[in-house]
C-alpha cells in the first residue's frame, strides 16, 4: 500500500510542479536557517568537558572596592590577585588545583636560519593537566615540585613541537622561550576546546596556548600580564613585585571538587580565608566568594553571544512563516483536488487511507525539504565563515547530531503543517463533489 | 462602498476562513521579522559609520618585540622613530601604547577631586609625544600640543603618571559637564584617585580601542615613550603610500636590529573592518533573511491568490457574462487581499512592538523608533498588493464565454 501511495504522491507532486517547488523551497529555507542558527548556539553553548564539568569549579573572590561592587549586580571580580592565587595554591584544600594567568614570549628555534616568533603561554600549576585532562602526545606535565622549585619546564602544543623539532618526539631538549632555556617535559597532542573554558576573559573562542610553563615564572622572570587586569586601586610601590601583590586582578583559579561535601568545606575554606584576610585590612566588602562549575561559569560569562541568539530566534520565526506558506499551499492543493478524493472516497477508500495517503505526500515535501536545508545549512555556515573570518571555524561544524536534527526538524514541521490540510481533506463529503460534476 | 463589493468579497472570506487567516499571519509575522531587522540593521550601521578621529586610510602600525640579552628599549625606539620618520613618503610616526579600532589598550579612572569614593570617568590612555598629534591627525582645539621638553620615558612596571596631559572635548565635557569645554585648559584632574593632572589642551576627537565601549570618546593622552621590550609603532603614509611602506618598513626595522621581532603589521583599515566584522556580518545575515523571506511570503501569495483564482474561474466567467469590467475582477482580487494585508499588518505592528520589547530585555537592544511601524505596514501592504497583481490579471483575462461550458 505504502508503494502505492508513494506513486500517488509523485504523481500529485509533479501534477503541480511550481507549487510543489514552491512549498519545497519554503521548507528548505526555513530548515536551512535553522539549523545553521541552531548548529552556531549548540557549538558556542557546549560542554567543553562534559565528564567532568560539574566538578570543576571556578574560584571567584570578592576582593573589590569598599565603594562599589566590581561588576553590576554585586558580581565579584572574574578574576583573582596575584597575592589569592598564591595564598590559596600553598593551602592546597581542594583535590585538584591551578591557579593562572596568559602572558607570551619570544621563542627562539635553536636552527640560524629559523625566525624568532611569538608564541602564547599559560602559566599554570602541575595539576592543569589533571584538571582538564590534557591529551598527551609525549611525556607528561611537571611534578608538584617542579612548581615549587621553580624548574625551567615547559609542556609545548603539538602544532609548536612541529615548528620547533619537526613533529619528533621533544622530551628532553630545550626550547629558549623569553631568552632562558627551558626543557620540555611534555608535548600535547591537537587540543581544540570550544570554548576554551578554562579561560574565557578576553573571549570564549581562542585557541589553546603554545607554550605551559610553572606558575612562579611570572615573578621569576617578570613576565607581562596577558589578557585584562583590572585594579581597583593603583599599586603602592614602584617595581613588579609591587604590582605582584597588588590589588589587581589578572588570575584565574580552578578546583577540581568530587561531591557536595568537598565544595561545601572549599567554600567554609575560602570564607574562612577571607575572613582571616580582612583581619589584614584586605577584602572590605561583605563576604561574596563563588564557586560556579564549568557550565554555571559559561552561562555566568554570557559565552554564547546575543547576537548569535538574536538570529536563532529570527531564523525560528523565519521557519515558522515558511511553514504557514506550506500549511496555505497544501490546503489550497488538497482543495483542489476534493473532486479526486470524492471519488476515491465514492469507490471505497476510508478515511484513514486518504489520511495515510496524503501524509506520504506531505512527508515527502519535508524530506525533500530537509535534504535540501541541509545542503543549505552547510552552504550558510561557510558562509558564517567568511563573514565572521577564522576565529569561528570551531563554531561551523555539521555533525551527525545536527545532521539527524535537521532531517527529524524537517519531517516532523513538515507533517505539522501537513497535519491540518489532510485532515480538511479526508472530511471531504464525496456525495457533494460527485454531484457537481 | 458598495461599488467596490466590500460585503460579497468578506461573505466569500468567511467561506475560506483558514486561507485568510494563514495569509494574514504570515504577513504579520514577515512584518514582524522584517521591520525588527531593519531596526538592528540601521542601528549597526549607524555604530559603523562613527569615525575613530584617526587617518585611516592612510595609516598602519606594527609591534616590536625585543628578546636578546643586549636588547635596550630606549635606542632601539629612538634608531626605530628616526628611521621611519626620514622615510619618504610617511607623514609622521610614534610609539604609542594602544591604537583606536584594534580593541586593546588602558583605560584609567580620573576624577575631578582627589581621593576616594569621588565621582570619576574612565578613559583610555594613549602614551604619546609631540608627534602624536600629528601622526594621529587630530587637531589641537584648545590649549597647547605637548613639546619635546614634556616628554618622559616610561620605565617598565612604573605606576605614575606624568603631570600633563592632553583629552578629549568629549572628555573635558564628561568631567566638567558645567563648564564651557574651551575652559577646562589649566585645570586640574587627578588620576589613581590623588595623583594630579593638569589639562594641557583639548583635542577635538579621537576613540578608544574598544569600539563597543560606552564611552567611546573618553581619551586621554600623556606625553612619554615606554621603554617595553615590546612596543608599538603607528605610522601615518602620504595619500598612496601606505600599501608601499608597509612592506618597506617593516623590513627595514626587522634588519636594523636583530634582537627583536617585528610582528602584526596591519593597516587601520583592515583592523577596522574586523572590529566591526560581528555587525557587518549581522547586517548582511539579516538583509538575506528579510529578502528571502519577504520573497517566500509573495510567492505564498502569489500561489495561493493563483489557487484561488482557478478555483473560481466559472463564477468569474460568470460575472464578466454578466457585465463585470476587467477591473472589476481585477479590483476584487486586489481588495480582498488589501482587507487581508490590513489584518495581517495591524497583528504584525504589534507583534513587532513586542519583539522589540524582547530584544531589549533580553539583549539590552534599544527601543524601536514609532515611524518603523507605519513603514513596515506600508511595505507589507505593497508587497501583497504587488504579489496579488499577476493572479488577478489573469482572472481579469478569463473569457466570459467560460461561464457556458461546464468544467
Amino acid at each position: 500500500m505504502f508503494t502505492y501511495y508513494l506513486r500517488l504522491a509523485f504523481n500529485s507532486i509533479k501534477r503541480n510542479p511550481i507549487l510543489s517547488a514552491l512549498m519545497i523551497t519554503a521548507i528548505a529555507l526555513g530548515i536551512g536557517a535553522s539549523m545553521t542558527t541552531i548548529t552556531v548556539n549548540y557549538l558556542m553553548s557546549s560542554n567543553p568537558i562534559p565528564h567532568k564539568s560539574e566538578q570543576l569549579y571556578y574560584v571567584q573572590l570578592d576582593s573589590w572596592s569598599p565603594y562599589e561592587a566590581a561588576n553590576d549586580q554585586n558580581e565579584p571580580p572574574d578574576q583573582i590577585t596575584w597575592t589569592d592565587a598564591t595564598n590559596l595554591m600553598k593551602a592546597k584544600q581542594a583535590f585538584r588545583q591551578s591557579a593562572m594567568a596568559s602572558t607570551g614570549g619570544v621563542i627562539e628555534p635553536a636552527g640560524q636560519d629559523e625566525k624568532p616568533f611569538m608564541a602564547s603561554i599559560r602559566l599554570a600549576f602541575s595539576d592543569f593537566f589533571h584538571l582538564f585532562d590534557t591529551p598527551f602526545l609525549y611525556g607528561s606535565g611537571w611534578s608538584d615540585s617542579a612548581d615549587s622549585n621553580r624548574e625551567y619546564v615547559v609542556v609545548i602544543s603539538k602544532a609548536t613541537n612541529e615548528r620547533l623539532f619537526g613533529g619528533e618526539n621533544s622530551i628532553g631538549r630545550t626550547v629558549r622561550v623569553v631568552g632562558k632555556n627551558f626543557r620540555v617535559v611534555g608535548v600535547l597532542d591537537e587540543w581544540v576546546l570550544v570554548p576554551r573554558f578554562y579561560d574565557v576573559t578576553t573571549g570564549p573562542f581562542h585557541e589553546t596556548e603554545e607554550v605551559f610553563m610553572p606558575f612562579y615564572m611570572k615573578q621569576e622572570l617578570e613576565l607581562t600580564n596577558g589578557g585584562n587586569t583590572n585594579c581597583w586601586k593603583s599599586p603602592e610601590g614602584e617595581g613588579f613585585m609591587a604590582f605582584l601583590q597588588s590589588e589587581c586582578v589578572n588570575y584565574q583559579m580552578w578546583v577540581e571538587l568530587r561531591n557536595d561535601d568537598e565544595r561545601a568545606q572549599y567554600m567554609d575554606f575560602l570564607n574562612n580565608y577571607v575572613t582571616e584576610q580582612k583581619a589584614l585590612g584586605r577584602f572590605a566588602r561583605p563576604l561574596n566568594n563563588r564557586l560556579s562549575n564549568v557550565m554555571q561559569w559559561m552561562e555566568n560569562q554570557e559565552v554564547v553571544a546575543d547576537d548569535a541568539q538574536i538570529m536563532m530566534w529570527v531564523s525560528f520565526m523565519f521557519l515558522l512563516v515558511c511553514l504557514l506558506n506550506t500549511i496555505g499551499l497544501l490546503l489550497a492543493k488538497f482543495t483542489g483536488k476534493a473532486a479526486e478524493i470524492g471519488l476515491r472516497r465514492a469507490v471505497g477508500a476510508s478515511k484513514t487511507d486518504l489520511f495515510n495517503q496524503h501524509i506520504v505526500e506531505t512527508a515527502i515535501i519535508g524530506v525533500v525539504g530537509g535534504i535540501l536545508g541541509l545542503g543549505l545549512a552547510y552552504l550558510c555556515l561557510e558562509g558564517i565563515k567568511s563573514l565572521y573570518g577564522e576565529f569561528v571555524q570551531n563554531l561551523v561544524g555539521l555533525d551527525l547530531v545536527m545532521v539527524a536534527c535537521a532531517i527529524g526538524l524537517a519531517i516532523v514541521s513538515s507533517i505539522l503543517a501537513g497535519l491540518y490540510p489532510t485532515w480538511r481533506a479526508c472530511n471531504i463529503a464525496p456525495a457533494s463533489q460527485l454531484k457537481s460534476q | 462602498m458598495s461599488q467596490w463589493e466590500i460585503g460579497p468579497i468578506f461573505r466569500a472570506m468567511m467561506r475560506n476562513k483558514v486561507g485568510a487567516v494563514l495569509i494574514a499571519i504570515q504577513i504579520a509575522m514577515t512584518m514582524t521579522i522584517v521591520v525588527n531587522s531593519i531596526f538592528i540593521i540601521n542601528q549597526r550601521a549607524a555604530l559603523m559609520e562613527r569615525h575613530s578621529g584617526i587617518d585611516e586610510a592612510n595609516s598602519f602600525y606594527l609591534t616590536s618585540t625585543g628578546f636578546g640579552e643586549n636588547f635596550d628599549p630606549k635606542s632601539t625606539t629612538q634608531n626605530d622613530l628616526a628611521l621611519i620618520r626620514s622615510t619618504p613618503g610617511v607623514v609622521d610616526a610614534i610609539q604609542i601604547n594602544a591604537i583606536p579600532t584594534t580593541g586593546s589598550g588602558w583605560s584609567m579612572s580620573f576624577q575631578v577631586e582627589p581621593g576616594e569614593d569621588k565621582q570619576d570617568e574612565g578613559a583610555a590612555i594613549y602614551m604619546v609625544d609631540e608627534h602624536g598629534v600629528n601622526a594621529l591627525d587630530v587637531n589641537v582645539i584648545a590649549g597647547e600640543n605637548f613639546n619635546a621638553n614634556d616628554i618622559r620615558w616610561r620605565p617598565k612596571s612604573s605606576r605614575n603618571w606624568p603631570d600633563i596631559v592632553l583629552i578629549t572635548k568629549a572628555m573635558a565635557q564628561s568631567l566638567f559637564p558645567d563648564t564651557p569645554w574651551q575652559e577646562t585648559v589649566g585645570k586640574t584632574i587627578y588620576i589613581s584617585q590623588t595623583e594630579p593632572m593638569i589639562i594641557k589642551g583639548i583635542v577635538d576627537q579621537i576613540q578608544a580601542p574598544w569600539v563597543g565601549w560606552d564611552d567611546l570618546e573618553h581619551v586621554v593622552m600623556t606625553p612619554e615613550i615606554t621603554q617595553f621590550s615590546s612596543t608599538r609603532y603607528f605610522i601615518r603614509a602620504e595619500p598612496g603610500q601606505r600599501d608601499r611602506l608597509m612592506p618597506l618598513i617593516e623590513e627595514a626595522l626587522a634588519s636594523s636590529n636583530k634582537q627583536r621581532i617585528i610582528r602584526g603589521l596591519h593597516s587601520i583599515e583592515e583592523t577596522r573592518e574586523r572590529s566591526y566584522r560581528g555587525d557587518a556580518a549581522m547586517i548582511k545575515i539579516l538583509s538575506t533573511i528579510m529578502v528571502v523571506l519577504t520573497i517566500v511570503t509573495g510567492l505564498g501569495i502569489v500561489g495561493l491568490a493563483s489557487f484561488s483564482v482557478n478555483r473560481r474561474k466559472k463564477q468569474i466567467g460568470t460575472r464578466r457574462a454578466l457585465g463585470a469590467s476587467q477591473g472589476a475582477i481585477v479590483r476584487y482580487f486586489m481588495l480582498e487581499n488589501f482587507l487581508i494585508s490590513t489584518v495581517g499588518v495591524v497583528i504584525g505592528a504589534a507583534l513587532t512592538v513586542g519583539l522589540n520589547m524582547l530584544l531589549v530585555n533580553l539583549f539590552g537592544l534599544n527601543a524601536i523608533d514609532w515611524y518603523y511601524i507605519p513603514s513596515g505596514m506600508l511595505v507589507l501592504w505593497l508587497v501583497g498588493q504587488i504579489a496579488v497583481l499577476g493572479p488577478a490579471k489573469r482572472a481579469a483575462n478569463i473569457p466570459p464565454a467560460l461561464a457556458t461550458r461546464t468544467v
